[in-house]
């Protein structure tokens, strides 16, 4: 069930999600890497970080609360370590990137590029720009994320697909996909995690440590959903990878049908390490129940109009209608 | 070699048991019990089908036997809805289980002398560590201690694999009146201790491990840190821990541990970003940026 973000050619639509996979490597200890459409590896940095406080989590109905704060060794030894394990496992390596500012964004690109087998690269904004007052996040800003995805774009080697990754926290998230579109983008993931939080009524104080954290798990699918939808309704020709609270095969086929040509699975690996295979399957078994055979026959099918029913299939061909006028 | 890697299996519950204040349920699940080594964890999958709690949880395994071709029991005490939950399984009801997950304890070569305190129901991993232990002819003395004691796990099989097994509880119900620190330091002494073992709360985990160094012995800790996946992937479960090359990490526990050398972790900062860990805000890229050379 082939599937084609850009340049990016997949043999299967369902990918993992940034931050909800590492690199790989332990993942691969319950299944195989390369039989997934694609790892997307945590948020690289270009300087080790070490994160946030713990704790960093918090459970919620339906959902997870996390603040890890971007903790990782570093693009070196990303590219050093992790990298050509997963290129040598077979895996297609989508490389999810964060910074501080532009610079460092293209820095990673230019990075990123130089080494062989990165298939794509995943803009993560949802990160404090660093130059902006109250460093807001980069995503929540038009502006901002398109300034990234231009000096991701124009860094990154021509041949490498430039994934913009937006936040449902926006007032208009059509016209941050618009923005980035404009700047370059392949195409967009939707959604990274809204922000949220808990306060924790034995101790008092909120969790995760410090405040806010974001939130995940099929608590946010209706608004992934709602978010691929409206994007795909504006811009029906850009590639969208949708992400958001997916745990079965159904989940998935609801994001496609919104208009996703991939999609990703974050939390529900938690739980179930090997859910990425099973819902691969299981999103073969929906479509296959509903007689589509290609899966880009079913993204953005919801869009049809209404009173429509059924899968709308191309005609063999178009004949010629002679009528009959003395009957 | 042997296959470590661990497995995610679906089993039915075999027993459920109430011991005290806590639950025991085993649970077939042949490839977690035959790669199991002690020290390791396993995750549960919590709330059946469609559940609306989304991270595993990590329990301690009491034993792992032969029987019925593998089963695993752990321990836990039911507090929160998805323990509420796995409490109120019954034989036959199918689990969602994922293990053996972490480092194991390091065994010694040698058959040494060692001591094992546990703290609730983190001592049930330490029998499974003291019957192998045993088999290696080390002596094993046991200090276990609770709240109360409901919550001293395990106090029968203590008794019988141990050498000795000293009990402390909080309002001297059972034992000593005390913490299982305030007895540790006369049992090192007494059994000429050549080791310590540990599991269970972080403040008895750094307290045991200052005891420890005093006398001169290595402790191997495991931590019960909150933790989303188990597996490693989501970085969720760290804590600042100094590596062979004196840097410190943020560790994960579910992989790089639970079990630690006791002096390397870094317990008066457990729950920050210690200012010298490697990335820490800050941090500045020195000539061991990737983090692999040696010195601080
Ligand atoms: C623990 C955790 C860590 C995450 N880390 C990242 C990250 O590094 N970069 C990123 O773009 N998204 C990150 N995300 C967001 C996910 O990639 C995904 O967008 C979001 O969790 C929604 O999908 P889900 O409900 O399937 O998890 C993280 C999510 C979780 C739960
Ligand atoms: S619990 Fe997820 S990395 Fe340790």
């Amino acid at each position: 069930m082939s599937t084609a973000i850009g340049r990016l050619e997949l043999p299967n639509p369902i990918m993992t999600a940034s931050g909800c996979a590492a690199s790989g490597r332990e993942l691969a200890r319950f299944f195989d890497v390369s039989k997934a459409g694609a790892i997307v590896t945590k948020s690289v940095l270009l300087r080790p970080h070490a994160g946030r406080p713990t704790p960093r989590m918090a459970e919620t109905p339906s959902g997870l609360l996390n603040a890890i704060g971007l903790q990782g060794p570093g693009v070196d030894v990303f590219l050093q370590r992790d990298l050509p394990w997963l290129l040598s496992r077979g895996a297609r390596a989508v490389v999810s990137i964060a910074g501080g500012g532009d610079e460092e964004y293209a820095e990673l690109a230019i990075r990123l590029s130089e080494a062989p087998g990165v298939g794509a690269i995943e803009i993560n904004l949802s990160v404090p720009n660093v130059a902006s007052r109250g460093g807001r996040d980069f995503a929540c800003d038009a502006r901002a994320a398109a300034a990234v995805v231009n000096a991701v774009r124009s860094r990154a080697r021509y041949d490498v697909p430039v994934l913009a990754k937006l936040s449902p926290d926006v007032t208009d998230i059509v016209a941050v996909a618009h923005a980035c579109a404009d700047a370059g983008a392949d195409g967009l993931t939707m959604i990274n995690t809204p922000r949220g939080m808990a306060i924790d009524t034995t101790t008092l104080r909120p969790v995760p440590a410090g405040g806010p954290g974001g939130l995940s798990g099929p608590a946010v699918r209706p608004i992934a959903v709602d978010c691929v939808f409206r994007v795909h309704e504006a811009l029906p020709e850009l590639p969208i990878v949708g992400v958001g609270g997916v745990t079965s095969g159904l989940d998935a086929l609801e994001l496609v049908l919104a208009g996703a040509r991939a999609v990703q699975v974050g939390t529900a690996i938690f739980a179930d390490p090997s859910a990425p295979l099973r819902i691969l399957r299981e999103l073969e078994e929906a479509l296959d129940g509903h007689g589509i055979d290609r899966l880009s026959d079913a993204v953005g099918l919801a869009h049809r109009p209404p009173g429509t029913v059924g899968v709308m299939r191309l005609g063999e061909s178009r004949r010629r209608v002679d009528f009959d006028d003395r009957h | 070699m042997r296959d470590v890697r661990p497995v995610q299996t679906r089993g039915p519950v075999l027993t459920v048991r109430r011991v005290d204040s806590y639950h025991a349920l085993s649970v077939v699940a042949p490839g977690i019990a035959e790669r199991f080594r002690p020290g390791q964890f396993v995750t549960v999958a919590v709330g059946g089908e469609r559940s609306s709690m989304v991270t595993a949880r990590p329990l301690h395994v009491h034993d792992v036997k032969s029987d019925y071709g593998g089963t695993v029991e752990f321990v836990f005490e039911a507090t929160g809805p998805g323990l509420t939950w796995l409490a109120e399984r019954r034989p036959r009801d199918l689990l969602d289980v994922v293990g053996p997950l972490g480092r194991p304890f390091p065994l010694p070569r040698d058959a040494v002398n060692c001591v094992l305190v546990g703290g609730g129901y983190g001592s049930a991993p330490l029998f499974s560590l003291a019957h192998t232990l045993r088999r290696r002819g080390c002596r094993v003395d046991f200090v276990l201690g609770a709240a109360d004691a409901g919550r001293v796990f395990g106090t029968l099989t203590a008794r019988r694999v141990a050498e000795t097994a000293t009990f402390t509880t909080g309002d001297g119900s059972l034992g000593v009146r005390g913490r299982v620190t305030d007895v540790l330091p006369q049992v090192i002494v007494d059994s000429r201790a050549d080791v310590l073992y540990a599991c269970g709360p972080m403040p008895m985990l750094r307290d045991c491990t200052a005891i420890a160094m005093k006398y001169e012995i290595p402790a191997q800790v495991a931590v019960e840190e909150s933790m989303a996946c188990g597996t490693g992937v989501c970085m969720t479960c760290v804590l600042p821990v100094i590596g062979d090359d004196g840097v410190t990490r943020m560790a994960r526990a579910c992989t790089d541990g639970p079990v630690f050398r006791g002096e390397r972790i870094r317990f008066d900062d457990v729950g920050t970003i210690p200012y010298d860990a490697l990335g820490a805000p800050g941090w500045k890229p020195g000539p061991d940026a990737a983090g692999t050379a040696r010195g601080a």
